[in-house]
């Protein structure tokens, strides 16, 4: 008897297998996005659609932090475009930092529009590109601790969270519409040009001419990322295809990030806060610590999900802390699945790509199929495709067609270990 | 009042340590309701006690006081000596105090084995819990709870399939695998068997070697099983304390308790 | 003096506009632990019933034009309630107990409201009788054989592409024969603008000081329904049933109370002062369909602010974040901070209505560090341990 549970030091390996195997998929899935997706994408007409792949992958970092925090922890955030328009902000005030050294007004230039004479003093750090990569991350992080902080520590969980994340969602909005001179109010930051890296950018410019003459087709696209600093300019398609890598590379990171966090014991306790806080605390566990952190850390997740987005559309507005914007990031990750990482990513990349293909087709009922997505998705699938995958879903139809499954026995007996034991002590 | 905590001076310091857990003058209200009302309690280390009261007479308030889940609104806990006033849940329950609650409350989604392995971590902070990895000692431990409380067979199976009785021997479990000083149990044997009732009561018999148990119970067949002392509650304030055949012929508790189950016993 | 007063006055009628849009919600959310997000479009379905009646009435002259506004405020009602009616039996009775699912589930009902609202025309509501008419009625008729449970499934299969499909093909030849006339959208994207009755011009004069009558107007509407709510909730039986379940679903249960009936008569009443508070707000301004947006998450604080269950905590929210707000948006702290420079600042900085909105809800996440629960939390002994 006791044989059965020890196991576990041997069970470890095949634990390992499957960690192998699921970093070798990743790691492959991976390569493809980033080696042929484009260049197929590009041979089949479709060009536009890399950079719109490129950007709905920035959004399925997002759908893993909030996988993380609403799927495994059990907290709905409804704030999160706050989060995700900070990192973009970040980066987009560095980018209008960029302003060639000829120029007569040293500021951006929609500063000049509402007299503002001098540069504020938070937009100072900004031309540090360091600060700005530590910022992307670190702002919204703290801020996202922070409010968590101030919600859990008083216990308000449940609805009551999400409607005061909303609430903040609605109070950062109109905080950067009002600050046109700070932010450029509604319009926001866009038109960026340059982005500048200094010393690199020489260093690798002295390699561009050889790389140039290659010119394989569609491959250039792949050697791109070597000449992508000396070309210098934001919109070029060499700068857009790093910036795609780049993207696909930190969802992998996050991936992984979140793949850790949840496995372990960590993992488990988050599910345990979403199913029995009470009980967690008197375990002896503080609850709001573990919430705490998980928030800010999917809160870091959107900000830099934020930025690379951000640099990918070349604009960030106050439009990304809509109420509804936020609202989508959840329906993406119920889509794919709540607490499965593949299907927040899934969910992100399919929402966002059903998104622009049916607003291609039909403007003007979009958000009656958004609405009906929203229905469909709580009432008929509340696992989403990956958890709907896992039930059997052939089984399923057969069943809804009228086939019913054949049972030797009574189900829960069937699947009873302690019945099955005693079969087995029976025939033997 | 001839209840002999009342007229013990406050200062016998000498005696603290050998105390587990006590009360003084605690008071819970809830909007001017007294719960608990001045109530003065102890316990000593190593004891098994049963704390037994008609409905509303305070009891899982009483529990709630002392986890720190109500703060008193005047007197104080100790535990241990220790003055428990403004520490949280979980503080008090890293100190060494474990609850079980009336209805099982374990964590549907995740397997006994998991249950078990939450509750024996020893470090409970973040980086512990994160970088922390499980030795084969805690392996092994939670082996042996697993077979202590009979969920070997069904170690990986989530909770939430287990019945009620298993997750009531779970949740004992996972008490049990925070290794506390104090067990408060509440209601253990609500909706069992009598066989598990008996089961339930040997389990409790078992730690009450290694550990101090305070037991709330309605079943005085139970309570009968296990009890060595009793404590009565009445309207928040102890009615009166003893041995279970003294407290059974006690005029007050027959008046205001045993009695009334005597006349529907009839 | 009088600007106090005026301070007062103000604040008091933009809470009176909060209150109105939140009593609903408040409610729902007291009763059933539901958020509805589609509150905000059951006040905006209320505001276009508005509108339609005010057309309505404009066509019958002169007693009916000035008294529009009593019909409005019915037939608001009755819109809204039986929107919330069936929003209650077709999706939120599915979600009890997921609160947060409810929540993503009415923000799509949501969506389809404002979607609704823009593109409404003959076509679309022809389309939908017809489906409905189908639909539910064959399984209505159906729903007599003695053998339906059985193939119920197979019903709905082949029914429902069937309904649709009818109606979609009746949709497109009405649009073919009638072009523009059946498919010029009723709203559109739009605005619509309602005048009020002539009554209402104008303003009470005390001083300098001009009390606008719509406001007025609003402020009488707000405690005509509060009084009318409390007579409902103390003084009839199905009052004291939702009361009973409010405070112990289960126990009103046992003793045989319907709850699944009061839940949705709860639902249609809140959802029905969601329409009055529609005819409220269709007179501050003009209405399109984001119009609900824009009230959403004030009417969210109030509930958040007012705790659960108790309508005073409600009031009391409506009134104090109404009159903070407008202090706020206001600048009215001018005068008394004019000493010191950087508390003007701080005044000038945040003296717009949608910097206020930031101040307040910096003042709310304040306020809830001193009383989590709300003005008035759910007292005594919590169920969950």
């Amino acid at each position: 008897m006791g044989d059965e549970v020890l196991p576990k030091s041997r069970g470890m390996k095949p634990q390992q297998k499957r960690l192998l195997i699921e970093i070798a998929v990743v790691t492959a899935i991976a390569l493809i996005v980033i080696l042929f997706v484009p260049p197929m994408l590009v041979d089949l007409g479709q060009a536009s659609r890399v950079n719109q792949l490129g950007r709905f992958l920035a959004l399925a970092i997002v759908a893993l932090g909030i996988d993380l925090i609403w799927g495994y922890t059990g907290l709905l955030s409804l704030g999160h475009g706050i989060l995700f328009a900070l990192g973009g902000y970040a980066i987009g005030m560095y980018l209008k930092l960029q302003i060639p050294p000829n120029a007569s007004i040293q500021l951006p230039e929609f500063m000049s529009l509402y007299d503002v004479k001098e540069l504020p003093g938070f937009w100072k750090p900004f031309y540090s590109f360091p600060f700005t990569l530590a910022a992307v991350v670190l702002l919204p992080t703290l801020l996202g601790g922070l409010l968590g902080y101030l919600v859990f520590r008083n216990r308000i969980k449940g609805v009551y969270f999400s409607i005061l994340t909303q609430a903040a969602t609605i109070v950062f909005f109109n905080f950067f519409n009002g600050q046109q001179g700070f932010f450029n109010g509604t319009n926001g930051l866009t038109d960026f040009k340059t982005i500048n890296l200094g010393r690199w950018g020489t260093c690798i410019q002295s390699f561009y001419p050889s790389i140039k003459s290659w010119n394989i087709n569609s491959w250039r696209l792949v050697v791109a990322p070597v000449c992508w600093i000396s070309k210098e300019d934001i919109n070029s398609e060499q700068t857009q295809f790093i910036f795609y890598t780049l993207t696909v590379l930190f969802l992998v990171a996050a991936y992984a990030l979140c793949r850790w966090l949840t496995s372990g014991r960590f993992g488990r306790l988050l599910v345990a806060i979403r199913d029995d806080e009470p009980r967690v605390r008197f375990s002896g566990y503080n609850p709001t610590t573990f919430k705490v952190v998980v928030f800010a850390i999917s809160a870091g997740l959107a900000g830099i999900a934020g930025a690379l987005y951000t640099v990918q559309t070349g604009l960030i507005s106050p439009k990304a802390m809509d109420i509804a914007f936020s609202i989508e990031m959840v329906i993406w990750v119920a889509v794919g699945g709540r607490a499965s990482l593949s299907g927040a990513v899934l969910g992100a990349v399919l929402v966002n790509f059903a998104k622009s293909f049916l607003s291609e087709q039909f403007a003007a009922t979009w958000l009656f199929f958004q609405g009906g997505l929203f229905l469909l998705v709580v009432l008929v699938l509340p696992d989403g495709l990956v958890g709907w995958l896992r039930s059997q879903p052939i089984q399923q139809i057969k069943t809804f067609i009228g086939i019913r499954p054949q049972v030797a026995t009574y189900p829960r007996i069937e699947e009873d270990p302690e019945i099955q034991r005693e079969r087995e002590n029976l025939e033997s | 009042m001839d209840n002999f905590e009342d007229t013990k001076p406050v200062a016998t310091v000498s005696t603290i340590g050998e105390k587990i857990v006590e009360t003084e003058n605690l008071t819970v209200s809830f909007d001017g309701f007294k719960a608990l009302n001045h109530l003065d309690f102890s316990m000593d280390v190593g004891e098994l006690r049963v704390v037994i009261g008609p409905n509303g007479a305070g009891k899982t308030t009483f529990l709630d006081a002392i986890t720190g889940k109500v703060q008193p609104t005047e007197g104080q806990v100790r535990f241990k000596g220790r003055n428990t006033k403004r520490l949280a849940e979980h503080q008090i329950a890293r100190l060494g105090i474990g609850r079980k609650f009336q209805t099982p409350r374990v964590f549907l989604n995740l397997t006994p084995r998991e249950n078990l392995e939450l509750a024996c971590n020893p470090k409970k902070n973040i980086v512990g819990t994160l970088f922390r990895r499980s030795n084969s000692s805690d392996r092994r431990r939670v082996i042996s709870l697993l077979e202590t409380v009979g969920l070997t067979a069904k170690a990986d199976l989530p909770a939430a399939l287990l019945s009620h009785g298993e997750k009531q021997r779970l949740e004992i479990g996972m008490l049990v695998a925070q290794s506390p000083d104090l067990l408060l149990v509440d209601e253990p044997v609500a909706g069992l068997t009598d066989e598990e009732t008996q089961n339930v009561g040997d389990l409790l018999l078992a730690l009450a070697e290694s550990h101090s148990i305070l037991v709330i119970e309605h079943d005085m067949e139970f309570v009968r099983q296990i009890a060595r002392k009793v404590t009565v509650l009445h309207e928040g304030t102890v009615l009166c304390e003893g041995d279970f055949e003294e407290v059974q012929t006690d005029p007050r508790v027959i008046e205001v308790y045993l009695g009334k189950q005597e006349e529907t016993e009839a | 003096m009088l600007e106090v007063l005026e301070v007062i006055f103000n604040g008091l009628s933009t809470g009176a506009v909060l209150l109105i849009s939140s009593l609903g919600l408040a409610i729902v959310f007291g009763l059933m632990g539901v958020i509805n997000l589609a509150h905000g479009e059951l006040i905006m379905l209320g505001a276009y019933t508005t509108f339609l009646v005010q057309n309505v009435c404009k066509a019958f002259g002169s007693p009916w034009k000035e008294s529009y506004i009593f019909f409005a405020l019915i037939l608001a009602f009755i819109v809204g309630a039986i929107a919330g009616l069936i929003l209650e039996r077709g999706v939120i009775r599915y979600l009890y107990g997921r609160p947060l699912e409810t929540l993503l589930a009415t923000w799509g009902v949501s969506l389809i409201l404002q979607q609704f609202v823009r593109t409404v025309n003959w076509v679309l509501v022809i389309g939908i009788a017809i489906f409905c008419l189908l639909f539910f009625g064959g399984l209505w008729v159906l729903n007599r054989l003695p053998n339906f449970q059985q193939i119920r499934k197979w019903v709905i299969t082949v029914m429902l592409p069937l309904s649709i499909g009818i109606a979609a093909v009746t949709g497109g030849f009405l649009s073919q024969t009638y072009k523009l006339a059946v498919t010029k959208p009723w709203f559109g994207a739009q605005g619509v603008a309602v005048t009020a009755p002539k009554w209402l011009f104008g303003g009470l004069n005390i001083g300098t000081l001009t009390l606008p009558y719509v406001r007025l107007f609003i402020i009488a509407l707000t405690i005509a329904c509060i009084i009318a709510l409390y007579l409902f909730f103390q003084r009839t039986s199905w009052g004291l049933r939702i009361r009973a379940v409010t405070q112990n679903r289960s126990m009103s249960a046992c003793l045989g109370i319907p709850t699944q009936k009061v839940d949705a008569l709860t639902f249609a009443l809140g959802s029905g002062l969601a329409g009055v508070a529609g005819v409220a707000i269709s007179l501050l301004g003009s209405v399109a369909p984001n119009t609900g947006q824009n009230y959403i998450v004030n009417t969210f604080m109030v509930v958040v602010v007012g705790g659960v269950g108790k309508l005073v905590g409600s009031i009391v929210a409506a009134l104090a974040i109404g009159t903070i707000d407008y202090i706020i948006a206001s600048k009215a702290l001018l005068p008394l901070v004019a000493a010191s420079k950087p508390l003007t600042d701080l005044v000038e900085f945040f003296g717009s209505t949608d910097m206020a909105k930031v101040m307040v809800f910096a003042l709310i996440i304040v306020f809830l560090q001193i009383k989590p629960g709300g003005l008035f939390p759910e007292k005594g002994r919590t169920v969950d341990a």
